[in-house]
């Protein structure tokens, strides 16, 4: 197949491009330990109110600067509606749906997660200045769905 | 009208003499018609996209107000709710209006591309599926029972009728491709040895991709969501109903995208008073698009739990790799356009824009199509970037992004390409150019507008899906992208019934005997080649089995570890 030398020039330097784009993003995922929410478990929705950790939602601290966040989703509410941590925590949120599926958005941070009714949703950032984040259910989960937010507060 | 192209005045003859329909066939000047009562089913199926648009848009423009903290919902007389009409929107403007018109125009061109008749049993069948599942997907909505949006998300629950609706669309889809397969089969059995016509190739290839993609998301319905809603299963298992959608759901992307590439490859280079450069690099993109558009769908979860971050990130990869097929149909069409700009006396560096046909509101609206999807690529390309995503995933600016796509990318061509199409169709020449080129300048402009109104409030962390008018939180900074957001939509929605008005009036006061008599199809600089490696690319049997074998690769270990199905939650009709 003849391939003019102008498009060749211009496949390759997207090609460079695309591959560039591959390796920067693979650095910020193992280089700098940025992760995407991974499999952690399954859980049944109908039993969510009596299964550990759903069974206690809020903050609890793990070790020094660390604290993990449970946070049970349902329709239109989060619980706990407030969650507050110390300014340079690294916190671990998890978070499942008791109903429909909800979103979990921290805003001005990378949390951004699917809650799923019978799966559990984990990440974790480390919040390094105080201030107020809005917590925002950011998939359509019925009627009053723009109604459904909650606070990160940090100290 | 000086600057109307040259297929508006007749049946275009080759300067070259082109031989007919045999292997070295580069342009086919058979000036092939399809019979009339095959011609009347394929306007009919392309006129129900229409009303799918008008229906759709004008919610559309309610959304776009919501942003703006308008709130015009009151006076819309069957709405209960925003996401009703949201519904209604997705589901009319996204799936209706796109395969209606693929249903119309992907057959029709394969018959030109051929020659040769389709089947008209399956041009009705086709016709009457997709009837058939807009009456029950438009009671379904009206009626407040499907306010799920057009993704569908279990556990919310629509009423069957929705499910059932959908489903008769897709079948319509494949009633096509039915079609489509026993032509192109016919006619290699009377022409073996020789490489199908161009056109007719990435017609097919078009539908060919769609079919293979189609069917998770119809085992997602038949298999789940219809046993689930008609309480013959209790419970469903939201995860994997999801996967299956997005499984599907990338790939139906390009299911409207193709038919549009069609235009831009075959079509275009002639309006424009050009020729495409390469036939087999044009063969190998719609190949590409078979192997690619399908095991990328993941990228869609990126955020979700239950699926292991590994296969996120193999088809993160894989969807770097599709963005390839489109950089290179970026080069195809701009060289095409060079060439038809110099052909009509463009000179020097850039002075083949000016000279391009801007007076024909076809070839307008498409190549502003074009535009919009430089953008529309790009911001796709962050969609994809993995961790990047989790800054924008499900904020406005995803819508920002794909109506930079399919919003415009794919509606603006459909515009375009239904500027000749429905006069070559009815047999009446199109009513008020000038209207026709306004409608797509306004809607470019607006789009372009709309979407920066949305990509700054969704890097900003606003919502989409959500009734911003009435949320019950804000943020200052949202309030200027909300007004550009509401400026914008009101223009794309005056773009759009200004093309609905021009469309009517064809109908009914178009004049007769001025219409463009052929498919405006482009010649290629290169024949297709008759021996060597690129004769394999008319196996289709071939590629269809190698786009098995990498789905496989990218989806067999989700579910070889994550089946059986989880079947956890009831439906919720909370809407």
């Amino acid at each position: 197949m003849k391939v003019h030398s102008y498009e060749r020039s211009f496949l390759a330097v997207g090609a460079f491009g695309l591959l560039a784009c591959i390796v920067a993003l693979s650095y910020a995922t193992f280089g700098m330990g940025m992760h995407l929410p991974d499999r952690v478990a399954k859980v049944e929705p109908r039993n969510i109110r009596t299964t550990a950790p759903f069974d206690h939602p809020g903050v609890r601290k793990t070790g020094p600067n660390e604290y993990e966040a449970v946070v049970l989703a349902q329709i239109w509410t989060f619980s706990p509606a407030e969650i507050r941590v110390p300014a340079g925590s690294h916190v671990t949120f998890t978070v499942t749906s008791a109903d429909v599926i909800h979103g979990f958005d921290i805003v001005g941070t990378r949390i951004n997660m699917m809650a799923i009714p019978g799966q559990i949703s984990r990440n974790s950032y480390t919040f390094r200045e105080p201030g107020e984040h809005l917590l925002i259910c950011h998939e359509y989960c019925g009627a009053a769905h723009h109604t459904m937010f909650a606070k990160v507060i940090v100290e | 009208m000086s600057t109307s192209t040259s297929y508006v005045q007749g049946v275009y003859t080759s300067p070259t003499s082109a031989p007919v329909i045999t292997t070295t066939t580069v342009f086919d000047p058979t000036g092939y018609v399809l019979p009339a009562a095959q011609r009347r089913v394929v306007r009919w199926t392309v006129y129900i996209g229409f009303i799918a648009l008008a229906a759709g848009i004008s919610h559309g423009l309610a959304q776009a107000l919501s942003y703006a903290h308008i709130n015009i919902l009151p006076y819309f007389p069957f709405l209960r709710s925003y996401y009703q009409g949201l519904t209604a929107h997705g589901v009319a403007n996204a799936i209706i209006f796109t395969f209606a018109f693929s249903n119309g125009f992907l057959p029709l061109m394969l018959s030109r591309g051929l020659s040769r008749p389709l089947h008209t049993s399956l041009l009705w069948t086709t016709f009457a599926l997709l009837v058939a599942g807009n009456v029950l997907i438009v009671f379904a909505i009206t009626t407040n029972r499907a306010s799920v949006l057009y993704t569908s998300y279990a556990p919310l629950q629509a009423h069957w009728t929705y499910y059932v609706g959908l489903v008769l669309v897709v079948l319509s889809t494949w009633a096509a491709t039915l079609n489509m397969f026993l032509v192109l089969r016919s006619w290699r059995r009377d022409n073996s040895g020789a490489r199908i016509p161009l056109l007719a190739y990435i017609a097919f290839a078009s539908y060919l991709m769609w079919f293979l993609a189609s069917l998770p998301i119809a085992t997602e319905f038949l298999g789940f969501l219809i046993p689930w809603t008609i309480g013959l299963e209790p419970l469903t298992d939201p995860l994997l109903d999801r996967t299956l959608f997005w499984f599907t759901g990338h790939a139906i992307v390009y299911a409207w995208l193709l038919p549009t590439y069609v235009s831009w490859y075959a079509l275009i280079p002639r309006q424009a008073g050009g020729k495409l450069i390469s036939d087999s690099l044009t063969r190998m993109v719609f190949i590409l698009f078979l192997l690619l558009s399908i095991p990328t769908g993941m990228h869609h979860q990126y955020t979700d739990p239950g699926i292991p971050e590994k296969m996120k990130m193999l088809q993160g990869v894989l969807t770097f790799g599709i963005f390839f097929p489109s950089l290179a149909t970026a080069f195809s069409i701009m060289a095409a356009l060079e060439i038809g700009g110099r052909a009509r006396g463009g000179r020097g560096l850039l002075g083949w824009i000016p000279a391009l046909p801007w007076g024909d509101p076809s070839f307008t609206a498409q190549v502003l199509a074009m535009l919009t999807f430089v953008l529309g690529g790009i911001t796709g390309l962050i969609n994809a970037s993995y961790t990047m995503n989790e800054l924008i995933h499900n904020t406005t600016w995803v819508p920002g992004h794909f109506h930079m796509t399919v919003g415009s990318a794919v509606a603006l061509t459909i515009v375009g390409v239904s500027y000749w199409l429905v006069p070559y169709l009815t047999g009446r020449a199109l009513w008020s150019r000038r209207l026709a080129l306004a409608s797509s300048w306004i809607y470019a402009v607006g789009v372009f507008v709309f979407a920066r109104g949305m990509i700054s409030n969704g890097l900003q962390g606003m919502p989409r899906r959500t009734f911003i008018a009435q949320a019950a939180y804000s943020r200052p900074e949202w309030h200027l992208g909300g007004i550009i957001t509401g400026v914008g939509g009101s223009m794309m929605f005056v773009g759009l019934v200004l093309f609905l008005v021009v469309m009517l009036m064809t109908l009914v006061a178009g004049k007769r005997g001025q219409e463009p008599m052929d498919v405006p199809i482009s010649e290629t600089l290169t024949a297709p080649a008759l021996t060597g490696w690129e004769t394999a690319l008319d196996r289709f049997g071939l590629w269809v089995l190698a786009a098995v074998a990498l789905i496989l690769i990218a989806y067999g270990p989700f579910f070889a570890t994550y089946l059986p199905p989880h079947f956890t939650s009831p439906g919720f009709r909370i809407f």
